[in-house]
């Protein structure tokens, strides 16, 4: 009875969707306040009953009721609870859901910020959105029912892909989620603002928390992602280059340039056309997406079982919503006039550079993968692409970004002194030098590329911060007033200019954490108790193999104490676990951090019994590169509850649209 | 400065990005793609030693000899196997009998020196391009329990 509410939610807020797609839209066009002022009670409306739908699923993965299909497929009774309500999401149909339920998360947050806005901006905003909704809520409920029943049900499920048995599970699908979806608004904003004809410094003010938070959201849930993979793969790679992957980084690349696209037009009304655009091309890349994860078109650890009528539904949706969007700006593009003038070497003329380099960034990324696919329906040539064609791409384009970064940062706007710049960077420049070569003396026969990459990323870290240094010391210095006054000048900094060099910082501890890859040790070898092995500066001996029962698995485990200087410093029990339900074995790394590096120890069952296949790592500062992410995640927050992105100070910014209005068209 | 020049700058700088990153893309495509073939395929091309390829098929059943981290192991579409050697730790879900796809350089004996084993990911997906291999030998069968993900 629960899960035919929860089927029956599922097609009201289809129909409400449907309604507020249309209803709203005609309002601006009538110019009608009532018809467009039912647009956030019915997001509110529909919001609740998709989120009914939601606990609805949730409650029959919890109660373990096999009369469902997707229940049944991914789901067992033995199966710990926690995995019970986020294998909701561990399967096609309960992700769509999600991802439905997460539009519906935005629309309402939307809805409740009507004050925020002009009226018929708002309304066409949450039309826009209904639309997506409506588009997914149809492909959900005509080709991946998760209600969908099955005449005589089994007493028993057939659990869940255990891969996914993990806590990673809970922390990444919902963050990317909440991060690909969160682009959708920023792209209702972009078609809202076309249709109604509102392309100014305002709407880019309205549109930058919404994409800060779909930013963050989208660097946290790549960076958990890594760190899931990391963990859980057994042999501590941390990004593959999987299509999956870029898939994810396409969006985040969009959404990084959008974010400093905005900042422009925020300021400068300048790139007003490309700012529009870059919004409706990070949606389109997050649709493309989740048409490359759920149609199964490529081969990826995250595809389901697939079912060829979904693929082409996606299709249609991209189509249909990048078409539309891009006729929509076509139309309307003509219409803008040329915003602020500014000479190249200014901050804006940096922020064009920097987009200029991630949109072709992500050009080259989105070559990567397409091309397999392209090549194989023309030719019928089977071809892989992968780590070496990005890493021989991507990282020649984005190191010149890096370096470039910290300039950017300290230009003026409108008219920027690049002698000027560069000399607030020295101390980082020679920060960055000096490590390099301290590091060269240190690893001799180390990787080149990692001694530079290092140097880089000290560099960006130092640099991130000059901005804010002078800002603070230089007036100060020359000043009396002392610490108290450097104190007064950079606390009345904007809160979004500290936002900046955290974020640009934990580029910078990123890059340190991936420099020092080239620096880990490796062994692959059989063990037998009492083994040992030297891996790095520690010495690793497997003092025994034991068992272990979980729940709904079993496991072998293996007990490793670390040792160094014939002290013991740790013991770590790597596992691997079988699920008799499914077959299926998984490893269950053992890792022990020890100053931001990792000892990784993955086992596999040995070829002769008694003994364990062992792949044993040192990594050094390799936690370093998720921190980096983690910096810069807060970088956006911090930027986030800037005084001027605040909602308070939205009613001003509303009022003087509204003054405007009047003259404008 | 006038608007016209800075348009020019503008479409310079765009012209130099785009410009290095299709030579990027352009050399990159020429050393680092990988060509995937069935083994029928590999027997029947005659590959010249050294060409580094993607194999996809099934491990062929009691082929799999370990010796030590060492692991030789044939693959086969039903109709013709390519012995495969690799050094190194097999993927949890690597079976006899199952979808395997390995990566690595060709060796003069005509097999394969692999530098990466990939199996299945779970008990009803197989890699695409290992169904692909199996549908061209005439081995694919849509209901066999290889557990077809194609269906």
């Amino acid at each position: 009875m629960i899960v035919e509410t929860g089927h029956f939610a599922l097609i009201l807020a289809l129909a409400l969707a449907c309604l507020n797609a249309v209803v709203p839209l005609w309002g601006v066009a009538a110019r009608d306040s009532r018809l467009m002022g039912i647009a956030p009670s019915v997001a509110l409306a529909s919001f609740g009953f998709v989120a009914l739908s939601y606990a609805a699923l949730t409650y029959a993965h919890v109660t373990s009721d096999f009369s469902l299909i997707n229940v049944l497929e991914n789901s067992a009774s033995a199966k710990p609870l926690i995995y019970k309500i986020t294998g909701v999401w561990g399967n096609h149909e309960g992700s769509m859901l999600l991802w439905v339920l997460i539009l519906a998360v935005f629309a309402a947050a939307v809805a409740l910020s009507a004050h925020t806005m002009p009226q018929d901006l708002h309304a066409a905003v949450l039309a826009v959105q209904s639309w997506i909704s409506a588009a997914f809520l149809i492909f959900i409920l005509l080709t991946s029912d998760p209600f969908a029943r099955i005449p005589n049900p089994p007493i028993e499920g057939q659990d869940l892909n255990p891969l996914l048995q993990d806590p990673g599970l809970a922390i990444h699908p919902p963050l990317l989620y909440l991060g690909y979806v969160g682009l959708s608004i920023t792209f209702a904003f972009a078609a809202g603002a076309l249709i109604c004809g509102r392309i100014d410094a305002v709407w880019a003010r309205l549109v930058r928390p919404w994409t800060l938070i779909a930013w963050v959201f989208l660097t946290l849930g790549i960076a958990m992602g890594s760190y899931w993979a990391y963990y859980t793969l057994g042999w501590g790679g941390f990004w593959f280059w999987d299509p999956v992957e870029n898939a994810s980084l396409m969006p985040w690349l969009a959404a990084t340039a959008l974010l400093h696209s905005a900042a422009v037009m925020e300021k400068r009304e300048a790139l007003k056309v490309w700012t529009i655009f870059l919004a409706i091309l990070a949606f389109s890349l997050s649709l493309v997406g989740t048409f490359i994860v759920r149609s199964g078109v490529l081969t990826s650890v995250h595809s389901f079982a697939n079912d060829p009528r979904r693929g082409v539904f996606i299709l249609a949706i991209l189509v249909f919503f990048i078409g539309g969007a891009l006729l929509l700006f076509a139309l309307r593009a003509n219409t803008l006039k040329p915003g602020g003038f500014f000479a190249p070497i200014s901050r804006e003329g940096a922020l064009v550079l920097n987009n200029l380099v991630l949109t072709t960034i992500c050009a080259t990324v989105f070559v990567g993968e397409m091309y397999p696919l392209a090549l194989e329906s023309l030719t019928g040539e089977k071809i892989s692409v992968g780590g070496p064609f990005f890493n021989a791409t991507v990282v020649p384009l984005f190191l010149p970004l890096v370096l470039l970064m910290p300039v950017g940062q300290n230009l003026a706007w409108k008219r920027g002194d690049f002698l000027g710049a560069a000399q607030r960077l020295y101390f980082a420049l020679l920060c960055g030098l000096g490590l390099m070569l301290v590091l060269a003396d240190w690893h001799q026969n180390g990787p080149l590329t990692s001694i530079l990459v290092s140097g880089l990323g000290l560099y960006l870290i130092v640099g991130a911060f000059a901005e804010i240094a002078s800002r603070s010391f230089g007036r100060a210095a020359l000043v009396k007033g002392g610490l108290a006054q450097i104190w007064r000048h950079a606390a009345g900094l904007p809160l979004s200019t500290y936002g900046t060099a955290l974020a640009h910082a934990g580029i910078g501890v990123s890059l340190l954490g991936l420099a020092a890859t080239g620096w880990g040790a490796e062994k692959i070898l059989t063990m037998k108790p009492g083994d040992s092995a030297v891996v790095g500066p520690y010495q690793l001996t497997l003092t025994q193999i034991g068992t272990e029962t979980g729940p709904n698995f079993t496991a072998k485990v293996g007990h490793v104490l670390i040792r160094q200087d014939g002290r013991d410093i740790a013991a770590i029990d790597p596992a691997v676990r079988f699920y008799p339900t499914r077959q299926m074995s998984r490893a269950e790394a053992g890792i022990k951090t020890i100053n931001f590096g990792q000892v990784y120890v993955g086992i596999s069952n040995g070829v002769k019994p008694g003994t364990v296949d062992a792949r044993l790592y040192w990594k050094p500062l390799v936690t370093l590169i998720w921190i980096g992410a983690l910096i810069m995640g807060f970088g956006g927050l911090v930027s986030l509850s800037d005084r001027r992105l605040r909602i308070g100070v939205a009613h001003r910014v509303r009022r003087l649209a509204d003054a405007q209005q009047a003259p404008a068209e | 400065m006038t608007r016209k020049k800075k348009r020019v700058t503008l479409i310079i700088a765009a012209m130099a990005v785009l410009g290095s990153a299709l030579g990027l893309v352009l050399y990159a495509l020429r050393d680092n793609i990988v060509f995937f073939y069935g083994p029928s395929e590999i027997v029947a091309k005659d590959l010249p030693p050294g060409t580094r390829v993607r194999i996809g098929g099934l491990v062929k059943k009691g082929s799999v000899v370990h010796d030590g981290t060492d692991v030789r192991f044939d693959v086969t579409d039903g109709k013709h196997e390519v012995a495969v050697t690799y050094d190194g730790a097999l993927p949890d879900l690597f079976r006899e009998g199952q979808g395997v796809v390995a990566e690595g350089v060709l060796s003069a004996g005509g097999g394969l020196a692999a530098s990466e084993v990939l199996a299945k990911h779970d008990e009803r997906y197989m890699p695409k391009e290992v169904v692909d291999a199996l549908k061209k030998s005439g081995r694919w069968q849509e209901n066999a329990d290889m557990g077809g993900s194609a269906q």
